[in-house]
């Protein structure tokens, strides 16, 4: 029963062709655009962007991996939750140095994604996305059953990290931290992807066979990406305990690697707008679907009416919404 | 450790590692007949489980009558599933058929509790099997979960037969390795589909049955049980339903023994099983070579 290489033959050509480089331009101008209304998103609202903001690089971190690089990883989240728990840990009981915790959280994040990764990329298809997921689950069992993160309950941070005039504890500083972050991100996977080295995950993506008989080898390439993909998801995890002051296991689960992969799918798979474009949209999603002034009483199964948007979704989206507005904007003309 | 305490957790980690197959046997089926990976497997062990809450009082609480007719019923949901919810998505990418049976999670998470609310409940063992088989002076061991770990092995040799020794199995055999030579063969594939997906729910959801009176039903219970799943079918390779029997009894037994002696780590040991055979086999211990 040779089904792993039915799957990677079969799943080639479905894939996105050669990604088109967008301009530059519109994500530029959305970056300015949002330093300057910083002083003015206050609230709510405010909230709201800084989340978004950092699930657009927890989501942009997992396209490297499934865009760029035709690996569909369902683990994601243990990066994610590695960074925040390394953050909080690593405060101890003062406020941290803003700097030095984020390389740290970076760093360890990439170092689990090292060890998952050497493993993982053994396998190929559908064993990786089993694979990947169930070492995400054991990074969640030892944050949930043994007391290095305060067990279920998670753990607090005493003081928010800081560096200089950079506090934390500043809602305003806490914007724009999130903000460079996000514009790191995206120029960083921008500049990959112009790369050599964005081109030849590009290649593993369209066929990796060829890539090796070129001369690639090729799986020092994936775990190269799989790393980084790691950091960027252990920065975002930062971010989340900067932000909140607290981790709980939760961050590891399962639930959180499948909205993170269904933002990159939603999106559009093989645009990094697309990521952006999925985080605010699912965010928005969820929050209007168990918002009660909006949907009555249903706000409360709220799982229910997502559950059935992501059935519609997939009927009905294949190339997800960047698809959408391609196909539109072709129609158009 | 003495000998009595030994033989009752190896009876433990047997008994668990069969369930465990009844569940992995569906989902490598599925995946392998119909190159779909169900991510709602354990959703629908967790449907099982309350199916065994939920409909014994219909049957004066008959356990057998119980499990027969919640059989039956998770025989035709997954029937309809494949029907209305699968059957467009085998030209898609592997992606898609993750993110719809994501959504189904929620779905029958939520449905779960609308209809049964989130508490736990407990599930009687049925009053014939209440009693206990005495080993040596002091342990016991439950007649029920005798009886699970036989009921679990029966439908074991059951499936070993009918995939190996009848047409239907033929079939099934000649589907998981060329697809398209058994649709030229004038084999009505998407018939053969719907039968393994409903027979991957049953047994799915028998073992949702089976287990209730054991663990009592719960919310959440069947994305656990769905990663072990995974680890186990990982580990046995793709596809190979010996492969699935020999995991799940590995990893019943790296389970089992692995909350006796280190119980602060208990979860975890199962993973490192996975990464050895990863690294000994990256293709699983019965999968063939990609």
């Amino acid at each position: 029963m040779n089904t792993t290489t039915t799957f990677s033959m079969k799943s080639a050509p479905t894939i996105p062709a050669a990604p088109r480089h967008g301009g530059i331009w519109l994500p530029l101008a959305v970056a300015v655009a949002l330093a300057a209304a910083g002083p003015v998103l206050t609230g709510y609202l405010g909230d709201m962007v800084v989340k978004v903001m950092i699930l657009a690089i927890f989501a942009l971190s997992l396209e490297l991996l499934v865009g760029m690089t035709g690996l569909v990883s369902l683990g994601h989240a243990a990066y994610f939750g590695v960074g925040a728990y390394v953050t909080v840990i690593a405060s101890g009981d003062g406020a941290g140095n803003l700097a030095l915790l984020v390389a740290l959280a970076m760093l360890a994040s990439a170092g689990y994604a090292l060890a998952v990764g050497v493993l993982s990329l053994r396998t190929r298809g559908v064993y990786f996305i089993m694979v990947t997921l169930a070492f995400a689950q054991m990074a969640y069992f030892i944050f949930h059953d043994t007391p290095v993160g305060g067990g279920s309950d998670g753990i607090y941070l005493y003081a928010r990290p800081a560096l200089g005039p950079l506090d934390m504890e500043n809602r305003l500083t806490v914007f724009y931290v999130v903000l460079a972050a996000l514009v790191f991100t995206y120029a960083l996977l921008a500049l990959i992807r112009r790369s050599r080295f964005g081109a030849a995950l590009a290649g593993i993506r369209a066929n990796e066979q060829r890539m090796r008989a070129a001369g690639f080898a090729t799986f020092w390439y994936k775990l190269a990406a799989f790393v980084i993909a790691g950091a960027l998801a252990g920065l975002a995890g930062f971010l989340v305990a900067a932000r909140d002051g607290v981790v709980n296991p939760e961050m590891l689960s399962w639930h959180i690697s499948g909205e993170v992969l269904l933002m990159v799918i939603l999106g559009g798979i093989g645009h990094l707008r697309g990521a952006v474009l999925g985080a605010i949209v699912f965010t928005l999603l969820k929050e209007l679907l168990s918002t009660h002034g909006i949907v009555g009483p249903l706000a409360d199964h709220w799982q229910l009416t997502l559950g059935l948007s992501i059935i519609a979704f997939v009927a009905l989206l294949p190339k997800g919404l960047i698809g959408l507005v391609q196909r539109t904007a072709k129609e158009a003309k | 450790m003495d000998f009595a305490t030994f033989l009752v957790q190896c009876l433990n980690a047997i008994q668990y590692g069969l369930l465990l197959f009844l569940l992995a046997s569906g989902l490598t089926l599925i995946f392998g007949i119909m190159g779909v990976i169900n991510l709602a497997h354990g959703s629908f062990y967790m449907v099982g489980a309350y199916m065994a809450f939920a409909l014994s009082p219909l049957f004066g609480g008959n356990f057998l009558v119980t499990l027969i007719a919640g059989t039956v019923l998770a025989a035709v949901l997954g029937y309809l599933l494949e029907w209305v919810f699968f059957s467009y998505l085998y030209q898609r990418e592997h992606l898609q058929q993750v993110l719809m049976t994501y959504g189904l999670i929620l779905v029958f998470e939520e449905l779960r509790s609308l209809l049964v609310g989130n508490d736990v409940h407990g599930v009687p063992v049925p009053s014939w099997l209440a009693g206990s088989l005495p080993l040596g002076d002091l342990m016991q061991y439950p007649w029920y979960r005798l009886f699970a770990s036989g009921t679990c092995i029966v439908l074991a040799v059951a499936l070993y037969l009918v995939v190996n020794h009848t047409r239907l199995g033929m079939m099934i055999r000649a589907g998981a390795s060329d697809r398209d030579m058994v649709r030229g063969l004038g084999i009505n594939i998407r018939r053969l589909y719907r039968t393994v997906f409903a027979a991957g729910v049953a047994l799915a959801a028998l073992a949702g049955m089976i287990a209730a009176p054991i663990s009592s039903v719960y919310p959440n219970m069947g994305a656990s049980v769905l990663i072990i799943c995974f680890v186990v079918v990982v580990i046995g390779g793709i596809g190979s339903i010996t492969g699935a029997l020999v995991a799940s009894l590995l990893v019943g037994f790296v389970d089992t023994f692995g909350k006796v002696f280190f119980s602060e780590a208990a979860g975890i040991g199962i993973y490192v099983l996975m990464a050895a055979v990863l690294i000994w086999r990256p293709e699983g211990l019965m999968g063939r070579r990609a």
